[in-house]
């Protein structure tokens, strides 16, 4: 109970931060999850924005049931996306009751302005810790720089990327011969758990 | 009736929309043209606001509609309408996961993604400063390399990627003080 009610917290928490789209969410779920609580790798993080970025639906939501999920079956995937749209519903629903003199308003209009810039620092940030994390290869680098290339240039969806990704991540790994390996290790751990 | 026709409607929205919170816009074009609940520049202004306000732009959106179509409480169902397939689907997705992700098939597939995912995360970082820190378009107007950039924005840019490196505090640390700087100089 006392987990559930911190997923709910610090979700509650990201919920209140994160400014634009759901990456923008990422560098505090890292700070909260990884690097406070520690109850999440690093890389499992990416891997749930991963999923999130390409299944239906809001991705900040996606990420926040994936996470809740992992940390604490359906009920933390439930603490998780609630304590994320709660932020939302109470200040939204406050300024809906005000929304003709919130337009007037340029000071949100600054702050938000220069919220952006920061929010642009901190992706950054995180970019190169994702980088310190890899495995550092040139192949990686290519990979990174090809899924970059072809999302601001030719728009492509993201979907598509992280799909040729993953056909990529498997063709190389099986033309390294890690693949056979892994799968060799993979049933001989399983006959073992079997036994 | 208004409620059940405000969570089904949002429930396809957040089944349909695959990616960001704009994924959503030609989606919710159509709803409030079908039912007639606000005209297209006044949703316009709602994700405006939306855009600038805490938490996702779909889901900000979905309760200024809800709100303004049934109150307090169509706020409430619309917001759960639009979470509720992502809730559903992410949960089954999950539930295999967590048995397939030491599956080498699943490993080595996301060793391809990772890299990718970053990328993703950079392009990201990329669109929202074409927009905030330096203009094309600008530009090609005027051919002049002075007008690319935005000075101040690159200015704080510099500055707040600098303290992150060096001081490594929260990130709500740099939104919060953003703001204040963005409020303080006009930005």
């Amino acid at each position: 109970m006392k987990k559930l009610l911190t997923i709910f917290l610090v979700f509650f928490k990201i919920g209140s931060f994160t400014f634009g789209g759901g990456y923008a969410m990422l560098p505090i779920i890292k700070r909260e999850l990884v690097d406070n609580l520690g109850w999440i790798k690093e890389n499992d993080i990416y891997n749930y924005y991963a999923i999130g970025q390409s299944t239906p639906g809001i991705i900040a939501v996606n990420t926040a049931t994936m996470t809740g999920y992992s940390l604490c079956g359906v009920k933390g995937a439930l603490a998780a996306t609630s304590g994320f749209i709660m932020p939302s519903l109470i200040i939204i629903t406050l300024i809906a009751s005000f929304f003709k003199r919130f337009q007037q308003i340029n000071l949100f209009q600054h702050a938000f302005a220069a919220i952006q810039v920061a929010v642009v620092a901190l992706i950054i940030d995180i970019v190169i810790k994702m980088w310190q994390k890899s495995d550092k290869s040139k192949i990686s680098l290519l990979i990174f720089l090809l899924a970059f290339l072809l999302l601001v240039i030719f728009d492509l969806s993201p979907v598509f990327v992280i799909l040729g990704s993953a056909a990529a991540g498997i063709s190389i790994q099986y033309y390294r011969g890690n693949l056979q390996s892994a799968y060799h290790n993979y049933h001989n751990q399983n006959q073992e758990s079997d036994k | 009736m208004i409620y059940l026709i405000l969570f089904l409607e949002f429930f396809k929205v957040g089944l349909f929309a695959l990616g960001g919170g704009l994924a959503a816009l030609p989606f919710l074009q159509d709803l409030i043209a079908k039912y007639g609940w606000m005209t297209a520049a006044e949703l316009l202004n709602m994700i405006a606001i939306s855009e600038s306000t805490p938490g996702a732009i779909g889901i900000n959106t979905a309760t200024f509609i809800g709100n303004n179509t049934a109150g307090i409480t169509g706020g409430i169902i619309a917001t759960a309408g639009l979470a509720a397939p992502s809730i559903i689907i992410i949960t089954i997705i999950a539930h295999y996961f967590e048995s397939f992700n030491q599956h080498p098939l699943v490993k080595s597939a996301f060793s391809g993604i990772r890299p990718a995912v970053a990328g993703l995360i950079g392009s990201a970082a990329f669109e929202l400063a074409r927009g905030g820190i330096f203009n094309l378009n600008n530009l090609q107007l005027n051919n002049n390399l002075l007008q690319f950039f935005d000075f101040k924005s690159l200015l704080l840019l510099i500055i707040i990627f600098a303290a992150i490196r060096k001081f490594k505090k929260h990130p709500i640390f740099y939104i919060m003080a953003a703001a204040l700087i963005g409020i303080i100089f006009k930005f």
